[in-house]
């Protein structure tokens, strides 16, 4: 089964661990990920300001890039581009006017054909968590993940329409068919400061001490994320957060797909875990899950 | 008194043909009807709003003899000054006139305008209640509604039944579709009365109904349950609240003037414009709880339906100018009743009116336009408006006279005038003498649906009452 | 061969001005079997309505068109004008050229001339076909039925019987009282309720006139208004009211433990017990579906448990009754069931349903009610500490359009001040947090308690929405904003109220749908006009009051209940109803039996006569609506007066004129 794929930029720099373990994760669950050819930047939240049309034409072009390909459903693993490529699908089928202007400006024909999906939403939905936990070859047994959905993978809900918004499951579902054990925490939806960490590190290093301190205080080894700001922020701002609290105790925040690829007995050292500014490593040997 | 309003508006256009039809005269001659029948099938029901209109025609359906008492010339109340209501838009006077003209014919209601309740003697069962039947000038008996009168009298000036934003003759209805249609003269503005002059409407007469010579008369009604539906004003701001403009700056009016521009078969038949040039505002300010919560210096309570009204006049005011701009000052936004929530989302959302959370504090004319001083607390800031138009949804008083029928009828009346009842849960219908009842918005002000199911209410504790007087003499339990 | 008569008003110079009003006349004339006609300027006046009286008798007429306005207006008073001369009603019809030609056509006359003309034709031809005809007169038994046992219910029911009338009270739970009964004291005057309740629920069990059936719920309604015949289903309580002492042996002995509902699960209770427990004199109930005795006996296992049977010392307690049937015929019924509140596990943000000292404002009730289960004392539910911090939010579940209700459930602000304030005066040295969107203080007196609570118990009102609330240990913390400030607040708190939705009584769809009552997309009950016929519902003789029509506060529903009894006074004022006689009517040989008008009414007014297998009209509920005239295939269905022969004439009236004269 092959999906059109978009990637989006980041995955092709900053984090391309989430890419290359996604890809070839899903050659191990038999489906495969067919990069859509000549795509171009998503926009990034910035073509849902409302007012500005020409910002949309990007995502509407790859849309209808996916339709004229002859696919029917566009996967995405960046929560991010996930969100912009929804809104905008969304706005192409239901507000006539906006879609009529957008279309004719970069010349094509699109109504809203194509299915915008997550990689979660694939392996929920096509595949099965059930079959999925029968792929799993190495079950990480013991590892506790604080599944860390961030805003843009569920919120605005009408749009998004993935999981209940205040009380979502999907990732948990995930964790649990990987035979970890997921752990609740009060902070799983909450905003990570996004943005906001360019100018305004002191309120993203904020909202991320208290996602993770919440995180840590229910028991979790690790936190699992699937977009690459939330990562950022969750991981790369940690030394931040230690200038200010010298007493927080750093946790590490890896892709999803790079615990699932450990659970499809991929090696630890292909998934790139140098990148992590704290180290998963320790964690999952602790736990049994990668060997020494 | 005011200023004489010059609307721009073709002085010859008629009234009349926008308005609803004009209805005949009705049954309001005598109290023969009413004597007819024992005392325990009598009630009287002071105010002729709908909260008076609904009681009646419940009794009156139910088989009771109802004289219906108000000191204006017609029924209808506040009612009439409306052109739409909320949450439905529905027009007032569609939902209105078929009441009043149902009252106006119901063989069991007998009208008696221009009245004021004068005394009370006697008790529960059993009242005497002498009315002061003020001077008109125009003898009922006699005058058929043909209205000559009013086309031919030259007198033309500012009104009380339009909140002196447009133009009534000295001899006048109170709208072209009064019930009953006959005129009254206004003594301080009838040229005939005050300087000698005219008498046109006396000569021009088929039947010869004017009287200038006519006296007060009283008349003494005994009934066996009275209702007090008496109704609101609204709150004196021109002279209280100076830093509004004191009543001196014309582009500012209150809300039940709004209603009268917004209305078809008002001053400017419905047309959007200022009071001070005609030309239609393109940005109103709207500004609620002008005088209420205001325990300081004015009204301590709430006036419970300025905000829908406001959000109403707003959406009405879009309806006609398209490209108009409304901005609402609010503290708290108040939409219990049902669909009422959902009406207020939709004025924002699909209206595109703007609320601002703060008071205005401040309002003075400067190039022609009205600035608005207020403040955004959402924001922190002050705002700063140049209105063409500014619209004060004014405190809501009990109408005026309140205290004195109270004591004439031996009611209390609470700090701000409205009557008190037995007990504010479980019967705020009922007061401290039994056979007296109090509804509508004497009671405290609410909005139609509420004041509606009060009058009802009242009828029913009026008919248990009298039901129970007529088993006891029947000995029946 | 027909005399009719035609009668031009001028409406002032509503129709006058745009339509030469003589020459309709004499176009009038012109017309076939017309043998009079005249203007004049108000034709609904009294000397007007005289000329129309005056003809009739004079020339014979049978048949009149008054053209004039609209027939909303004044259709009644010139029937009832033809009426008192001995001509039947129903061969009046007014011909409106006001709304629908001189309204429309001011600008020109010769037109509007014409087309008065045509209008008037057309309604003469009309006139021509109509039927003679008589109001249809329905019995009416003056005996009523009160669905809902609560505030409303019970006002509504004092007065029909103070004022003479037998009332029958369908309550579902073991005792009449509702929500009220869950209360202690009210805002804004801190009146005490129990004692005028109590009142009035004592009033209502010695009325000799009212029925009470408890534990009870509507199993049918069949009939219209006037004649209804409600099937009332009781649920046994197995214990015998007559016998049973209240002694309360078996209260202990009960093995079972399920939260408590009148107590909003702050307590548990037995299988059997009483069910407002902070009124002694209640005698205690059974659930049967909580009981062990029914659960073994269906699953066949073991000893059916006959604890409390034992126990009893006066052989009060029979397993063995079962539900029972019983019939009330009434005129009128009146709908007061009342709400629910929407409930906290719809709000997992909250931890609603999950955090036991995230309660809802019924629950707080119950914590300071002096009979209830803390003696009114305000402990946490979880630890039973007096908690110093308590977080109220305002508008829990209302005014979300989004996920929740769109709505707003009107009472909350006053109930959350006045828990608040009443906390505060307990316990002194803690603080109360309100956290609100907009405080709704809109009734007379309601502003001042308000504001007396900022100033004297301190209230802390915050202006915004919460946006989670979570356990730490032992404390919730309570994520919120301060939209004044422009902060985030992060509150810890030991206890958090919500003010949850009030939503309809759970079942009112399937309950709707029995009593042929329309709901809102909400759910509570339409009114037959929400300004003018508030108390009413759209169908006949089902009045609606309380909370079940919207939400609404103690004051507003009492006033609704008793509108309901002077409306239904005022229809029991008289022995007879009057109907409407145009009505829709079936043309049997034509009636094929297929059954599509009786789904597509909207008032049950179409029943199939299984005897003759054709669809028959109930003359007595039908509206005139025409939806069956229209949904038959066969056109075996007409109204009455206003059959298609008729419009059709009418429609050929008009299509064969000419536009000017």
């Amino acid at each position: 089964m092959k999906y059109p794929y978009f990637p989006g930029c980041t995955l092709y720099t900053k984090a391309k661990k989430l890419d290359e373990a996604g890809r070839e994760c899903s050659r191990r669950l038999g489906f495969e990920l067919d990069e859509l050819p000549d795509w171009t930047c998503c926009g990034a939240t910035f073509p849902l300001v409302n007012d500005y049309h020409i910002a949309m034409s990007g995502p509407t072009r790859i849309l209808a890039d996916t339709k004229d390909q002859g696919g029917d459903k566009l996967v995405t693993l960046c929560s991010v581009c996930f969100n912009v490529l929804k809104r905008t699908n969304y706005v192409m089928r239901t507000d006539e006017e906006r879609r009529a202007k957008i279309t004719d400006f970069i010349e094509r024909d699109y109504h809203g054909e194509t299915e915008v999906m997550h990689y979660l939403q694939v392996l929920r939905d096509d595949i099965g968590f059930d079959q999925l936990k029968e792929k799993v070859g190495k079950p990480l047994e013991g590892l506790k993940v604080a599944c860390y959905y961030g805003c843009l993978l569920l919120r605005p809900v009408k749009e998004i329409g993935l999981d209940n918004m205040e009380n979502p499951t999907i990732f948990e579902d995930f964790v649990r068919a990987l035979g970890a054990e997921p752990v609740e925490f009060p902070f799983k939806i909450e905003c990570c400061g996004a943005f906001q960490t360019v100018h305004s590190m002191d309120v993203a290093t904020r909202c991320s001490r208290n996602i993770l301190n919440s995180a840590r205080n229910s028991g979790a080894d690790l936190v699992i994320t699937t977009c690459p700001l939330c990562q950022f922020n969750l991981d790369d701002r940690q030394p931040e957060i230690l200038k200010s609290e010298p007493d927080f105790a750093t946790i590490p925040v890896v892709y999803f797909t790079q615990l699932l690829a450990l659970a499809l007995e991929m090696s630890a050292a292909d998934l790139g875990f140098e990148r992590n500014l704290i180290d998963p490593l320790p964690v999952l040997q602790a736990k049994g899950v990668v060997g020494d | 008194m005011g200023d004489v309003l010059n609307l721009n508006v073709n002085e010859s256009v008629d009234r009349t043909i926008a308005a609803e039809p004009v209805i005949g005269p009705c049954a309001f001659g005598n109290l023969e009807e009413l004597e007819s029948v024992p005392l325990d099938r009598r009630v009287m029901v002071i105010g002729g709003g709908i909260c008076g209109i609904t009681a009646a025609i419940d009794l009156g359906n139910a088989g009771y003899q109802v004289v219906m008492v108000d000191r204006l010339p017609s029924i209808g109340g506040r009612m009439l000054q409306l052109s739409e209501t909320f949450p439905t838009l529905d027009c007032a006077q569609c939902t209105l006139t078929p009441r009043t003209v149902e009252t106006g014919q119901h063989p069991k209601v007998t009208l008696k305008m221009n009245c004021e309740v004068e005394k009370l003697d006697g008790g529960p069962g059993d009242f005497k209640v002498l009315i002061r039947q003020k001077i008109t000038y125009v003898d009922w008996n006699k005058c058929t509604g043909c209205g000559t009168c009013i086309q031919k009298c030259p007198t033309k000036s500012a009104a009380m039944f339009e909140r002196d934003a447009g133009l009534m003759t000295a001899i006048y209805t109170l709208s072209p579709q009064a019930v009953p249609n006959k005129p009254v003269i206004d003594a301080d503005r009838c040229r005939y009365l005050t300087k000698g002059k005219c008498g046109v409407c006396a000569k021009v007469c088929p039947v010869g109904a004017i009287d200038y010579e006519q006296k007060e008369s009283l008349f003494e009604v005994n009934v066996g349950a009275i209702i007090v539906a008496t109704g609101f004003d609204v709150y004196d701001w021109k002279n209280k609240m100076p830093e509004l403009g004191g009543g001196k700056i014309p582009d500012v009016i209150d809300g039940l003037t709004f209603e009268r521009y917004l209305s078809a078969s008002g001053p400017s038949a419905g047309a959007m414009v200022r009071p001070s040039d005609g030309v239609e505002p393109k940005e109103i300010v709207f500004i609620q709880c002008v005088g209420s919560r205001n325990p300081e210096y004015h009204k301590s309570y709430c006036s419970r339906v300025c905000c829908m009204y406001t959000a109403k006049h707003a959406r009405l005011y879009k309806h006609k100018v398209r490209d108009g701009q409304v901005y609402i000052f609010y503290i708290d936004i108040r939409s219990t009743g049902k669909g009422y929530e959902q009406f207020i989302q939709q004025s924002v959302s699909e209206e595109g009116i703007i609320y601002i959370r703060g008071r205005a504090a401040k309002l003075y004319e400067e190039n022609g336009k009205v600035m608005v001083q207020g403040a955004d607390t959402l924001t922190g800031r002050k705002v700063e408006i140049a209105a063409d138009l500014v619209v004060l949804a004014a405190a809501l008083v009990p109408n005026e006279g309140a205290l004195e029928l109270a004591e004439i009828l031996g009611l209390t009346c609470n700090k701000d005038g409205f009557f008190v009842e037995e007990d504010y849960k479980l019967s705020s219908i009922e007061t401290e003498r039994q056979g007296i009842y109090i509804a509508g918005c004497c009671q405290g002000i609410k909005d139609i649906a509420d004041t509606s199911a009060q009058g009802s209410a009242a009828a029913s504790k009026v008919q248990v009452f009298l039901s129970s007087i007529r088993r006891q003499k029947q000995n029946v339990v | 061969m027909k005399k009719l008569g035609v009668f031009v008003c001028w409406c002032g110079s509503n129709i006058a001005s745009s339509v030469d009003v003589d020459q309709t006349v004499a176009g009038a004339l012109k017309l076939d079997g017309v043998v009079h006609a005249e203007n004049y300027m108000y034709m609904c006046s009294d000397p007007g309505q005289q000329k129309v009286k005056d003809a009739i008798q004079e020339k014979n007429l049978d048949g009149v068109v008054v053209a004039c306005c609209s027939p909303s207006m004044h259709e009644n008073t010139f029937r009832k004008a033809a009426g008192s001369v001995g001509l039947n009603p129903y061969l009046l019809e007014i011909a409106n050229i006001r709304e629908h030609c001189s309204w429309v056509h001011a600008n020109n006359k010769p037109v509007a001339t014409a087309k008065a003309i045509s209008i008037i034709e057309g309604a003469l031809d009309k006139v021509k076909q109509n039927l003679p005809l008589e109001t249809i007169t329905l019995d009416l038994t003056k005996r009523v039925c009160v669905v809902g046992g609560g505030i409303a219910g019970i006002m509504s029911a004092l007065d029909l019987a103070d004022a003479g009338y037998d009332v029958a009270i369908i309550e579902k739970e073991p005792a009449i009282g509702g929500h009220v009964s869950q209360i202690s004291t009210t805002f804004p005057y801190f009146q005490n309720v129990p004692e005028l309740l109590q009142k009035k629920i004592a009033e209502v069990e010695a009325h000799p006139r009212i029925n009470l059936y408890l534990n009870a719920e509507v199993d049918e309604l069949e009939g219209y208004v006037g004649n209804f015949k409600v099937t009332i289903q009781t649920k046994p309580a197995f214990v015998d009211t007559a016998t049973c002492t209240n002694c309360g042996k078996c209260l202990d002995v009960c093995p079972v433990l399920v939260p408590d509902e009148f107590n909003r699960g702050l307590t548990k209770r037995g299988a059997i017990f009483r069910y407002n427990q902070s009124n002694e004199s209640q005698l205690p109930v059974i659930m049967q579906g909580d009981c062990l005795h029914f659960s073994e006996e269906e699953s066949g296992t073991g000893e059916k448990c006959s604890l409390c049977v034992d126990a009893c010392t006066e052989n009060a307690i029979d397993l063995s009754v079962i539900r029972f049937l019983q019939e009330e015929l009434v005129g009128a019924i009146v709908m007061a069931t009342g709400y629910d509140l929407y409930s906290p596990t719809n709000l997992p943000e909250y931890g609603g349903g999950q955090i036991p000292d995230v309660i809802d404002g019924l629950a707080f009730e119950r914590l300071l009610d002096p009979k209830g289960p803390t003696a009114g004392k305000i402990f946490r539910p979880s630890d039973g500490q007096v908690p110093k911090i308590i977080v109220f939010i305002q508008c829990a579940g209302s005014r979300d359009p989004e996920r929740h209700k769109a709505y707003c459930s009107r009472a909350c602000c006053m109930y959350t001040a006045k828990q608040a304030r009443l906390y505060k005066q307990q316990v002194g040295d803690g603080t109360a947090y309100i956290s609100y969107i907009d405080i709704r203080s809109d009734s007379r007196d309601f502003e001042e308690f308000v504001q007396q609570g900022m100033e004297e118990e301190n209230l802390v009102y915050v202006r915004g929405r919460v946006a989670k609330v979570f356990a730490e240990g032992s404390v919730l913390k309570v994520y919120t904003a301060d939209t004044l400030s422009g902060r985030q607040l992060e509150i810890e708190a030991d206890l958090v109220v919500l003010a949850m939705a009030m939503e309809p009584k759970n079942g009112v769809h399937e309950l709707a749908k029995k009593m042929n009552v329309t709901i809102d997309g909400d759910g509570f009950f339409s009114e037959a006009h929400i300004k003018l016929y508030p108390v009413e519902s759209t169908t006949k003789g089902v009045y609606l009051a309380g909370c079940g029509q919207s939400p609404k506060d103690i004051t507003d529903t009492v006033s609704q209940a008793l509108a309901t009894a002077g409306k239904i006074q005022t229809m029991f004022s008289n022995d007879t109803l009057l109907a409407d006689p145009l009505v829709a009517e079936v043309k049997e040989d034509v009636c094929s039996g297929c059954g599509i008008c009786v789904d597509i009414c909207p008032y049950g007014a179409r029943v199939m006569d299984d005897f003759k297998r054709i669809s028959a009209v109930n003359q007595a509920v039908c509206q005139g609506c025409g939806a069956c005239i229209a949904a038959c295939p066969n056109k075996a269905c007409e109204l009455i007066n206003s059959t298609s022969r008729q419009f059709i004439r009418v429609i050929d009236d008009f299509a064969h004129k000419t536009q000017v004269i």
